[in-house]
């Protein structure tokens, strides 16, 4: 893991950054650790903005459940100071290597094994303050658990992918850590497996994570010693060394493991939890209680949505394939004005991360312009 | 919003088209889902809050989403302002009809459409009341999380509208954290699904900026939410306090100590007076301060959560402590909180609830300069606490009969979230802006961020139709923007 980056405040230089970019039309590619520059995203030859000295812890109340930090705080040093604390992330975001950061993290919405139960890292968010396309520097949300006045701008940046602004600043809400880990491990088939997922999840119980690969099922158990022991016990399975376990999660959220390796097309999908197996088929991690699948190889995109599609939901070029082409589904047209007007409300120059989400985004933009005035 | 500019407004649009509005409505709709006479309209003048009161041009009642969507596509082509109401049982006059407008009534889309019990999903009309989703859900051992105590009568539209919370909001989150999508008509009634069956969908978090937002942005027609398992067993313990900075304390520490209860509400002396006559829980009386804190989940966690509350609440000073035994002493508890609204509405003949959102550390200090704010316009205030997520709700009680009791209860309403967001809180926890909030808006928000709200406004509503003068100040777009008379404008 990497020292941790001394606290600065660079708030000052980003809003300076953004207004030259904006007066010169300037398109700018907003980074930090620079973890997920070839994932999830499509490729932005824009000159970057870096905003990775902009670090630092601001608040952190354990007994608020309320952690204030600034948007290049790389995430390994925010976990530290929560479990310090008895507290952490519930979303388990990947750390990618220590590299990730807390900006990134929710521009790109990642979160690890235990989303279904431990919700995403945009579930937690509670206020943000953001660099928006006219060099404004805007909070929205706040350090309070409810808050309800204005639109959610804060959440609506999870998955936005720097597109809307610069995001400089966070709180989020944080929980305790549970007393005990425990993970049972099932020789099963991808279909068996989902079974005894959704059965073990319609129940109340300490379920944590539940995942499928290679023909063996594994559910963690998280939560109090006397609710871990008791579905330990009623559960059956075989019980991982706890080193072996915390290898298992850890190299699953941070997708170091050998299924992810290699330059072959990432797919990821995101479904019905109980879309049959052959889905995916026998060659794929079936994850999140079976709302998460991850594929290799190569495909259509097209021909994959229509899959996921007829299993209530997407999918997504993750990783690999063409970075220069499409890597989303081409969202209903409907939508696509609504985010298209949402992006000209944020950032009327197109300045921010052009063509991450979509190909053609500046040029629809221009389009977009006439239409909504 | 300048009076003046607004005044311009409504002039300087068309008048609307009225009886050409009727008539088109009527080639869409029976007759019986249109009220157009006064008389029957004076039930839908106002929402939960009664003290704003207006009454729409008409009123429509559709029975199907495709109906909806025939509205939609009137008022939009005679550019008719459209305010959506589910229940009405909204507290900041977010349902108040436009008087220039059409009330879009969505309680007859009461159908649960259905319920997947493998996925935990269901699937439900935007009319069906949140508790009858549990209801139906209780037959698989499941049940809809979020639950604001009018949950016998709200509908999910409205929850998705205001994000509703409720008393179990902390560890199972609030309506965002728990609709997985929606059916969306946009003002022009375009039929839309946002979201999806899984548990993110790629883009821009739409479904994010649609819930909280007030009726503003489009009309939902259908919601599927997740559904969650049933916990095994559910335990209230009840602690006493003498001070209400000891209770204050006492939640700290449940907190500190890494247990994060279902439910942990707090209740100040008056309301525990109230709810004690209403309910005849067995609240103690004599207590300046009252914690209910429920903890669930197995059995033996249960057991021990709840042990390791009620010796918490007893080092830290509770005057008294008592645990539930059963279901029925676990229901009887909780019926006190959830009836403090009525209960104390017993104490005055009206009474106004306000819905800041505070940090825990600051609420001995808030209830305190609350007290002090209550002697100084001579009103009395109840205090009912979600001390678990900080969200606190004064109820000002007062006589609207006396205009200068109404007065005064706003003044003091109003000084109340200004408070909220000195201590680094906000002017609404869950109610929503509405009507009632809006010039709270520019205490919580600068111009820039109000003018860039407005700007999300447009992109999915450009000429402003869909309950306007509402959720947020419109600051740039007067000229062009039929807002509420200036009676309603409060400033």
């Amino acid at each position: 893991m990497p020292a941790n980056r001394p606290a600065a405040d660079c708030s000052e230089q980003l809003v300076a950054a953004v207004a030259e970019a904006a007066s010169q039309g300037q398109p700018v590619y907003i980074s930090a650790g620079g973890s997920k520059r070839h994932i999830l995203g499509r490729n932005c030859d824009a000159a970057p903005l870096d905003v990775s000295a902009h670090s630092g812890i601001i608040d952190y109340q354990p007994s608020e459940l309320v952690l204030t930090a600034r948007a290049g705080t790389p995430l390994v040093e925010i976990l530290e100071t929560l479990h310090q604390q008895g507290q952490t992330l519930p979303c388990e975001p990947p750390l990618f290597g220590g590299r990730a950061t807390l900006g990134g993290t929710l521009a790109c919405n990642l979160s690890g094994p235990a989303r279904p139960w431990g919700g995403s890292i945009r579930d937690l968010v509670l206020g943000l303050q953001l660099i928006n396309g006219r060099a404004e520097r805007l909070n929205f949300g706040g350090k309070v658990m409810k808050n309800v006045a204005g639109y959610d701008v804060s959440r609506l940046q999870a998955g936005a992918q720097g597109t809307l602004g610069v995001i400089t600043q966070i709180s989020l809400k944080v929980l305790p850590l549970p007393q005990r880990s425990l993970t049972l491990a099932f020789e099963l088939n991808a279909q068996h497996a989902l079974d005894v997922m959704h059965a073990r999840a319609g129940k109340s119980g300490p379920l944590s994570a539940a995942c499928w690969q290679e023909q063996r099922l594994y559910l963690r158990l998280q939560g109090a010693d006397p609710a871990v022991e008791q579905a330990a016990r009623d559960w059956g399975g075989q019980a991982l060394e706890p080193e072996l376990a915390d290898k298992f999660w850890s190299s699953l959220r941070d997708m170091t493991e050998a299924f992810f390796s290699g330059p072959e097309p990432l797919w990821r999908f995101s479904v019905n939890p109980t879309a049959a197996a052959g889905l995916t088929g026998e060659h794929s991690i079936i994850d999140w209680c079976g709302a998460q699948r991850w594929l290799r190889g190569e495909h259509s995109l097209a021909t994959l949505q229509q899959l996921a599609r007829g299993a209530g939901g997407n999918v997504s070029l993750f990783a690999g394939g063409n970075r220069d082409g499409q890597v989303l589904p081409t969202p209903d047209p409907v939508i696509a004005r609504l985010q298209l007007r949402l992006k000209q409300a944020f950032d009327p120059a197109g300045i921010f991360n052009p063509g991450r989400l979509y190909r053609h985004d500046t040029d629809a933009l221009s389009q977009g312009t006439s239409q909504c005035t | 919003m300048k009076k003046g500019s607004a005044a311009q407004a409504l002039t300087a649009l068309p008048p609307i088209a009225g009886p050409e509005l009727l008539r088109r409505l009527q080639q869409s709709l029976p007759a019986h889902c249109i009220i157009d006479q006064r008389e029957s309209l004076r039930p839908f003048e106002c929402d939960g809050l009664t003290i704003y009161k207006e009454l729409p041009l008409l009123a429509v009642l559709p029975e199907t989403a495709e109906q909806v969507q025939q509205v939609l596509e009137i008022c939009h082509q005679l550019s008719v302002p459209v305010v959506a109401r589910g229940s009405g049982t909204g507290l900041c006059a977010g349902a108040m009809p436009h008087p220039e407008g059409v009330l879009l009534v969505l309680s007859k889309l009461d159908r649960i459409l259905d319920i997947d019990p493998l996925a935990r999903t269901a699937r439900v009309e935007c009319g069906v009341s949140n508790l009858s989703i549990s209801a139906a859900a209780a037959q698989f051992g499941l049940y809809y999380g979020p639950d604001p105590s009018s949950q016998i009568a709200c509908s999910i539209g409205g929850n998705v509208a205001e994000n509703s919370g409720g008393v179990h909001c902390l560890k199972y989150g609030l309506t965002v954290h728990n609709v997985l999508g929606v059916e969306l008509l946009t003002v022009s009634g375009e039929r839309v699904t946002i979201g999806s069956q899984g548990l993110d969908s790629p883009g821009y978090d739409l479904l994010a900026l649609l819930i909280g937002s007030e009726g503003l942005l489009g009309v939902v027609v259908e919601v599927t939410v997740r559904l969650l398992p049933s916990p095994e067993l559910a335990q209230v313990v009840m602690a006493g306090f003498d001070s209400v900075s000891a209770a204050g304390d006492a939640v700290g520490a449940v907190i500190a100590a890494g247990i994060i209860p279902a439910g942990l509400e707090m209740m100040d002396a008056l309301a525990i007076q109230a709810a004690e006559d209403f309910a005849a829980a067995g609240y103690p009386r004599d207590a300046s301060a009252l914690l209910l804190c429920e903890v669930d989940g197995t059995e033996a966690e249960v057991a021990a959560d709840s042990a390791r509350v009620a010796k918490l609440f007893r080092e830290l000073g509770a005057t008294s402590v008592i645990s539930s035994a059963n279901e029925t002493e676990r229901a009887l508890l909780w019926k006190g909180r959830k009836c403090a609204f009525p209960a104390v509405g017993r104490l005055a003949p009206d009474y106004y609830c306000m819905d800041g959102t505070i940090p825990r550390s600051q609420v001995s200090y808030v209830l305190g300069e609350i007290a002090r704010l209550s002697a100084v316009y001579g009103l009395r205030v109840a205090n009912v606490f979600h001390a678990g997520d900080g969200n606190l709700h004064p109820l000002i009680l007062f006589d609207a009969s006396d205009a200068g009791q109404l007065h005064r209860a706003e003044q003091l309403g109003a000084d109340i979230l200004t408070l909220s967001v000195e201590v680094g809180g906000c002017i609404t926890g869950e109610h929503g802006v509405g009507l009632e909030k809006l010039r709270q808006m520019s205490h919580q928000f600068s111009p820039a961020e109000l003018l860039l709200l407005e700007d999300i406004k447009s992109a999915f509503d450009p000429q402003l139709n869909l309950n306007p003068g509402k959720g947020i100040p419109i600051l740039k777009r007067c000229q062009e923007y039929r807002a509420l008379p200036s009676y309603h404008q409060h400033d």
